[in-house]
């Protein structure tokens, strides 16, 4: 139930706070009524056609920073 | 898929089962709750389970809408379907959960109820607003994750002052139920794999208090594999370094504070109930919400004069037990044979994210 999907704004519309998000191809429209400032190209977690969070890229980044890391000091021993 | 692909990569899975294997002490045994379906779910698919150490168990929690509704309101429900000649709207995942009686919303569909499945609570805002002879009902349900978009919707309709839309609220509450189960210590778990979109909209602070009183750690994890793996291990240090912290794996998604904006909607929307029954867990004060009076015009348990209804479980089934991670589904006597994901006895087998769903999907019966 509470799944959600992270998914690319392609474009948006503030008069009716929806965007037009896509993931691997498909697209859709949601709401953004739960976010303040979406941009285009902003990466969003999507739940039952609205949008209910950005998705940190910075902290995304530095989790698999950190995944790689592991896997270096693993094939080291 | 860009945030999926990344997370779900075999050899990095591999080696934190080795950090783990390397990290647990073979002197005690680590009793880990995963509180919500989605983890469930994600621990039998990605086999995390099989990569595990026997002396580390995954305890399934509660974490599943559909499972801890009390089929006595899924009752009331086709009551309002089949008495009021209403439109009504409801996630999927509710269409098959069996009632005491052996009816569900499915059997109303097919006697000739007008119930329909929505993606959205827009889509039933949609239909609201397409058929305006009719009353148009939203059954929802649903933890901190579904209701944003449930506020969102009785916040459009009371502002363009839609008649004929009506919510049945069954929204619930994740710290409360946690609390209960850490109250009772019946399920004794070492620490708590902490929900990943709840904690989206609620923030990580939010356990804060409850992970303090009961000394317990807990790690915020995503729902992809690789969350879980590491979510896992960063509990498995936190319980041999004695530490009981409220850690945040998930740091993507889930801030300390949360969404603040969708928590001021659901504050303008809804207000807390005295007490809320739950299947499995009973009657937990202050763990569920209904509509506040600024919006009672479009709470449909007061248009409709909706009454409680009491409702037995199915005889045998082990729901109860299994919610409370006291038992696991293979126990029941129901599991695998009279109860299949076909032809569904209690709710963990109906929603696709409950325990026995994930039990029976993946294989964990034979």
């Amino acid at each position: 139930m509470c799944l959600a999907v992270p998914t690319r704004v392609e474009s948006l519309d503030s008069a009716t706070a929806t965007a037009i998000v896509e993931l691997d191809g498909i697209r859709k429209e949601v709401s953004t009524q739960l976010l303040d400032d979406v941009a285009i190209g902003d990466y969003v977690l999507v739940h039952v056609g609205f949008a209910l969070e950005r998705i940190d890229t910075e902290e995304a980044e530095k989790t698999l920073a950190l995944f790689a890391e592991l896997r270096a000091m693993d094939a080291e021993t | 898929m860009k945030y999926i692909d990344e997370f779900r990569d075999r050899e990095t899975a591999q080696t934190f089962a080795e950090l783990i294997h390397a990290e647990t002490r073979s002197d005690r045994t680590y009793r880990l709750m995963e509180f919500c379906g989605g983890h469930t779910h994600a621990i039998f698919r990605f086999g995390i389970v099989d990569l595990m150490p026997d002396n580390l168990q995954f305890v399934h929690g509660p974490g599943c809408p559909v499972c801890v509704l009390p089929a006595g309101r899924i009752e009331a429900t086709i009551k309002l379907a089949e008495e009021h000649d209403v439109i009504l709207c409801t996630y999927a995942d509710l269409m098959r959960v069996p009632t005491g009686k052996r009816d569900s919303l499915h059997k109303a569909k097919a006697r000739g109820a007008d119930i329909r499945m929505i993606y959205s609570p827009t889509d039933a805002l949609a239909i609201a607003k397409n058929n305006p002879e009719s009353q148009v009902v939203f059954f929802a349900i649903g933890f901190e994750t579904t209701t944003p978009p449930t506020a969102a919707v009785l916040n459009i309709a009371q502002a363009i002052e839609l008649k004929n839309f009506s919510v049945y609220c069954n929204h619930v509450l994740t710290p409360p139920a946690m609390a209960h189960i850490l109250s009772s210590g019946e399920a004794k778990i070492d620490g708590i794999l902490g929900p990943s979109h709840v904690s989206t909209i609620i923030g990580s602070d939010a356990y804060k208090s409850c992970c303090k009183q009961y000394n317990m750690p807990l790690v915020i994890a995503g729902f992809e594999p690789l969350d879980v793996i590491q979510s896992t291990l960063m509990l498995v240090r936190q319980i041999n370094e004695g530490r009981a912290e409220v850690e945040n794996q998930y740091t993507r998604l889930v801030t300390s504070s949360g969404n603040k904006k969708a928590q001021a909607l659901m504050n303008e929307v809804f207000e807390l109930r005295p007490q809320f029954e739950w299947r499995g867990l009973g009657q937990l004060p202050e763990s569920a919400l209904r509509i506040n009076n600024s919006y009672s015009d479009f709470d449909a348990e007061k248009r409709f004069e909706m009454q409680e209804i009491t409702s037995s479980d199915i005889k045998g089934c082990i729901c109860p037990a299994v919610l409370s991670g006291l038992s696991n589904p293979d126990a029941c006597a129901l599991f695998g044979t009279a109860c299949t994901p076909e032809d569904p006895k209690g709710a963990c087998m109906v929603s696709s994210e409950g325990a026995c769903a994930a039990y029976y999907a993946y294989g964990r019966h034979r």
